[in-house]
C-alpha cells in the first residue's frame, strides 16, 4: 500500500491556479492513462472539478514522488504552484479521499455533487484501465463510506441556498407547491432562480409584473407564465400565493392595509411573501397580519446559516466515520499484504515440519546428535526447497497492482486466514526479518 | 376483565404520554414511532374491552352508557389514526394521547361517576344518541388539537425561528386539513346526536325540558359548532381566530359534560 494524493483545492489555491491545473473532461482518460504508465506509478486516477484537482497513485515503491509526474505532464516547474499544493501519503491519503467522496471537504459540505464527480472520475481511469487492484478497492470502499455518511448523519440533508430555503418554507407553509401560483414583483436574476426552485418543486402558474412591462414580457415567456402591467398589480395579487419581490423602489409595495385586503380577498387563505429586495419592498409589519408570512433578505439569509450550523455539528459525527473507516480498510488491506503473508505461510509450514518430526520420532528409535540435525537439515531443506518458487513468486507478485489477487489466493490455498491479527507484536518483528532477508537477495 | 384490557390499554397509551411530554422539549422521531405503534396495540385492547363491556351487558346502549369516558378515549383515538393514515404525521398526538390517557385513566380506575336509571337505559336510541355525540366529541376535539398545533407552527413561521422544538411539526397547510375535515366530519354526527338525544327524552318524559342544565349547555355547544363551520366556510377562518372558536366550543363541550352531574334529565331521574 503506497497510497499518494496530491492536489489543489479550493481552500488551498485560489481559481487562477486551480484552472492552470484543472484538466478538461475530453483529456482525462489520456491523463489518467499516461498517470499510470509513469515508471513509479502502478495505479493512478485524477478528479478535475471546478474546486478541486487531485492526482491519486497507487506507487510502485515508497521513493516514487507524484511531482515527477506533474512536472511531466504539465512540462512546466512546480514552485509557483508549491505553496497551493497539498499533500498525502498512506492513511492520510485514504482519509482525504473518504473525506472527498462523503462531502466534507467541499465548499459547501454536505453538498451532493461532489459524490457524482469522484465516481465520474473513477469510471474514466478504470475505462482505461488505469485502476485495478488496491486504488479500484480504495474507491470502492470511500463510495460506501459517502453512503453511510449520508444515511448515518444528517449531512447534506438542509438545504443551504437562499432559493432553496425559501421553498423549504413555502412548503412548510403550504404542504407541497403543487398547483400554487408564485407572483413575482420586478424580474431580477434573484428571483428568476427562486421562481425556478419553485416551479421545479411544482407550483404551478407563474405571473410577473415588472415596471419596464417588456421585461416582464420577456421573464414570463421563459417560464410559461403571464406578464401584468405594474399598475395592475393590487388588482391581480391576490391569486398569487407566493409573491416574490425584487424592485429597485425606495418605499415600501406591499403595506399592512394591502395585506389585509389581500386576506379578505382571499377568504383567509395564507400568503407568502419572499422580499429580496434592498430596500424592502414589503413593510414587516405585514408579518403581524394573520395568514401573511414575510420574510426579506436577511430572514433567508438566517435561515441559511442556522443551516450550516447545523451541517457542521454533523460534519463532526461524520469526520468520526471516516476515521474508524480509515482503519478498517488499513487493516484490510494489511491483511493483502505480501510480507504478512510469506511469514505465516512460513509459520505454517514450520508447524506442519514440527509435527511431523514429532510423530515419526518413536519409530526412530534413539539417534545421535548428528543423526538429529541430519533430520533437520533433511526437513527444512524439503520445506525451503518447496517453499521457493511460492515466496518468490509473492515477492514478483508484491512489485505488481495484481498482486492482491495471487496474495489472497495464495491465503486462501494454505488456509491463511486466521493467524494476522492475534499476536501482532511478534508478527511485526518477524515481518520486519523478512523484510530484511527480502532485501538481501 | 373489561377493567384488566382497559389498563393493559391504558399502560400502550402512556408511552404516547410520554411523547407528548416530551415533544415539548424536543423532537424524537424514534418516540414518534414507538408511540405510534404502542397506540395500535393500545386501540386493540382497548377494542377487546369495550367489546367485552357490550357482550357482558347483552346491550349496546347500556354498555355505551357505563363506559362513556372509554368509548369516548376510543374514539378519539380512531380519529388520530385515520388522520394518521392520511397524512402521516404523529404531531396531533401532542394534543390527543394526554387527553386519550386521561379519559382512559378515569375509565380504567373502574368508578362510575354516573348512575343512571335502567329504565331509559334499554332505549335503542340512547345507543345512538352515545355513538353520535361522542364521534362528534372526537372530531370537535381533534379540530380544537389541530387549531393549537395551527398557532404553534404559525408562531414559529412568524418568529423566523426554523430550528428548535416545532421544526417537525407538519406544514400550516396539512395541520388545517386535519382541523377543517375533523370538524366538518364531526358537526353532522353532533347534530344527529343531538336530535337522537331529544328523541330519547322526548320519549321517556313527553317533553323537553330546555331550561334543564345539560340540554341548554348542549345546545349553547352546538350553535358554536354551528358558528365555527359557517366562519370556516364563508370566511375562511383560520389560525388564531379558529383556534379561539374552537376552545369555545371545547369549553362548552366539557362544561356540558360536567352538566351530567347537575342534570336532572340526563340522569333519568323523574323530577
Amino acid at each position: 500500500m503506497r497510497f499518494q494524493l496530491i492536489g489543489v483545492n479550493h481552500k488551498t489555491a485560489p481559481v487562477e491556479v486551480r484552472e492552470r491545473l484543472a484538466i478538461p473532461e475530453s483529456r482525462l482518460p489520456e491523463a489518467c492513462k499516461r498517470l499510470s504508465e509513469h515508471p513509479s506509478v502502478a495505479e493512478g486516477m485524477i478528479v478535475s472539478t471546478c474546486n478541486r484537482v487531485e492526482f491519486i497513485a497507487n506507487m510502485k515503491n515508497g521513493t516514487g514522488d507524484l511531482r515527477e509526474f506533474l512536472r511531466e505532464y504539465f512540462a512546466t516547474d512546480l514552485s509557483p504552484f508549491e505553496e497551493y499544493l497539498y499533500e498525502f501519503r498512506e492513511d492520510d491519503a485514504i482519509r482525504h479521499i473518504f473525506r472527498v467522496a462523503a462531502s466534507l471537504d467541499s465548499m459547501v459540505v454536505g453538498e451532493p455533487q461532489i459524490l457524482g464527480q469522484v465516481k465520474e472520475a473513477y469510471a474514466t481511469a478504470r475505462a482505461v484501465g488505469a485502476v485495478r487492484a488496491q486504488l479500484d478497492q480504495l474507491l470502492t470502499r470511500a463510495f460506501a463510506v459517502a453512503k453511510r455518511v449520508r444515511t448515518e448523519t444528517a449531512v447534506g440533508s438542509s438545504s443551504v441556498s437562499i432559493a432553496s430555503v425559501a421553498v423549504e418554507l413555502a412548503e412548510k407553509i403550504f404542504g407541497n407547491l403543487n398547483g400554487k401560483s408564485v407572483y413575482l414583483v420586478g424580474a431580477g436574476k434573484m428571483s428568476e432562480l427562486a421562481a425556478r426552485h419553485l416551479l421545479a418543486h411544482g407550483a404551478a402558474s407563474l405571473f410577473v409584473a415588472n415596471r419596464t412591462y417588456d421585461r416582464a414580457i420577456r421573464m414570463a415567456q421563459k417560464f410559461n407564465g403571464q406578464a401584468i402591467e405594474f399598475s395592475r398589480l393590487y388588482d391581480t395579487c391576490d391569486r398569487a400565493d407566493i409573491v416574490i419581490t425584487s424592485t429597485g423602489s425606495p418605499h415600501f409595495i406591499f403595506r399592512p392595509e394591502h395585506g389585509e385586503k389581500l386576506m379578505a380577498l382571499r377568504k383567509n387563505k395564507p400568503m407568502f411573501f419572499i422580499d429580496i429586495a434592498v430596500p424592502r419592498d414589503v413593510d414587516p409589519e405585514m408579518n403581524k397580519i394573520d395568514g401573511i408570512f414575510v420574510y426579506d433578505i436577511d430572514d433567508l439569509q438566517q435561515a441559511v446559516s442556522s443551516h450550516v450550523a447545523d451541517r457542521k455539528k454533523e460534519a463532526e459525527k461524520a469526520e468520526a466515520i471516516v476515521n474508524g473507516e480509515v482503519d478498517k480498510f488499513h487493516a484490510r488491506l494489511q491483511t493483502l499484504d505480501v510480507v504478512p503473508t510469506i511469514v505465516s505461510l512460513q509459520d505454517h509450514l514450520e508447524t506442519i515440519r514440527q509435527a511431523e518430526i514429532d510423530r515419526v520420532r518413536g519409530r526412530l528409535g534413539s539417534m545421535t546428535n548428528d543423526q538429529e540435525l541430519a533430520v533437520e537439515a533433511l526437513t527444512r531443506g524439503i520445506v525451503n526447497k518447496i517453499m521457493h518458487t511460492p515466496i518468490s513468486t509473492l515477492k514478483t507478485a508484491a512489485r505488481d497492482p495484481e498482486s492482491t489477487t495471487v496474495i489472497e489466493l495464495v491465503r486462501r490455498l494454505f488456509n491463511l486466514h486466521d493467524d494476522l491479527h492475534n499476536d501482532g507484536e511478534r508478527e511485526t518483528a518477524t515481518a520486519r526479518a523478512v523484510r530484511d532477508r527480502g532485501a538481501e537477495d | 376483565m373489561t377493567l384488566i384490557w382497559l389498563r393493559v390499554a391504558l399502560v400502550f397509551y402512556a408511552a404516547g404520554l410520554l411523547y407528548a411530554l416530551v415533544a415539548l422539549t424536543r423532537t424524537s422521531e424514534i418516540l414518534g414511532k414507538v408511540a405510534l405503534h404502542a397506540s395500535y396495540l393500545g386501540m386493540v385492547f382497548h377494542f377487546v374491552s369495550l367489546t367485552e363491556a357490550v357482550v357482558q351487558s347483552g346491550q349496546l346502549a347500556s354498555a355505551s352508557v357505563h363506559n362513556s369516558e372509554s368509548l369516548l378515549a376510543f374514539l378519539i383515538m380512531v380519529g388520530f389514526m385515520l388522520a394518521y393514515l392520511v397524512y402521516k404525521t404523529t404531531t396531533p398526538g401532542i394534543v390527543v394521547f394526554p387527553l386519550v390517557f386521561l379519559l382512559t385513566f378515569i375509565a380504567a380506575t373502574g368508578q362510575q361517576p354516573l348512575v343512571f336509571a335502567s329504565v331509559a337505559v334499554k332505549h335503542g336510541w340512547l345507543a345512538v344518541h352515545i355513538l353520535m355525540i361522542f364521534t362528534g366529541y372526537a372530531a370537535l376535539f381533534l379540530s380544537f388539537g389541530a387549531s393549537i398545533l395551527y398557532l404553534l407552527q404559525e408562531r414559529a413561521l412568524k418568529s423566523k425561528n426554523s430550528s428548535g422544538m416545532f421544526s417537525r411539526l407538519p406544514s400550516l397547510q396539512v395541520i388545517d386539513d386535519i382541523g377543517y375535515r375533523s370538524l366538518m366530519l364531526g358537526f353532522p354526527f353532533m347534530t344527529l346526536g343531538l336530535i337522537a338525544g331529544s328523541v330519547v327524552a322526548e320519549s321517556t318524559y313527553g317533553r323537553i325540558d330546555f331550561l334543564d342544565p345539560k340540554i341548554l349547555l348542549s345546545i349553547l355547544m352546538w350553535a358554536v359548532y354551528l358558528l365555527m363551520v359557517f366562519m370556516r366556510l364563508s370566511a375562511g377562518w383560520r389560525g388564531r381566530r379558529a383556534a379561539t372558536l374552537a376552545s369555545v366550543a371545547f369549553a362548552a363541550a366539557i362544561v356540558a359534560w360536567i352538566a351530567n352531574y347537575f342534570s336532572g334529565m340526563h340522569r333519568f331521574i323523574t323530577s
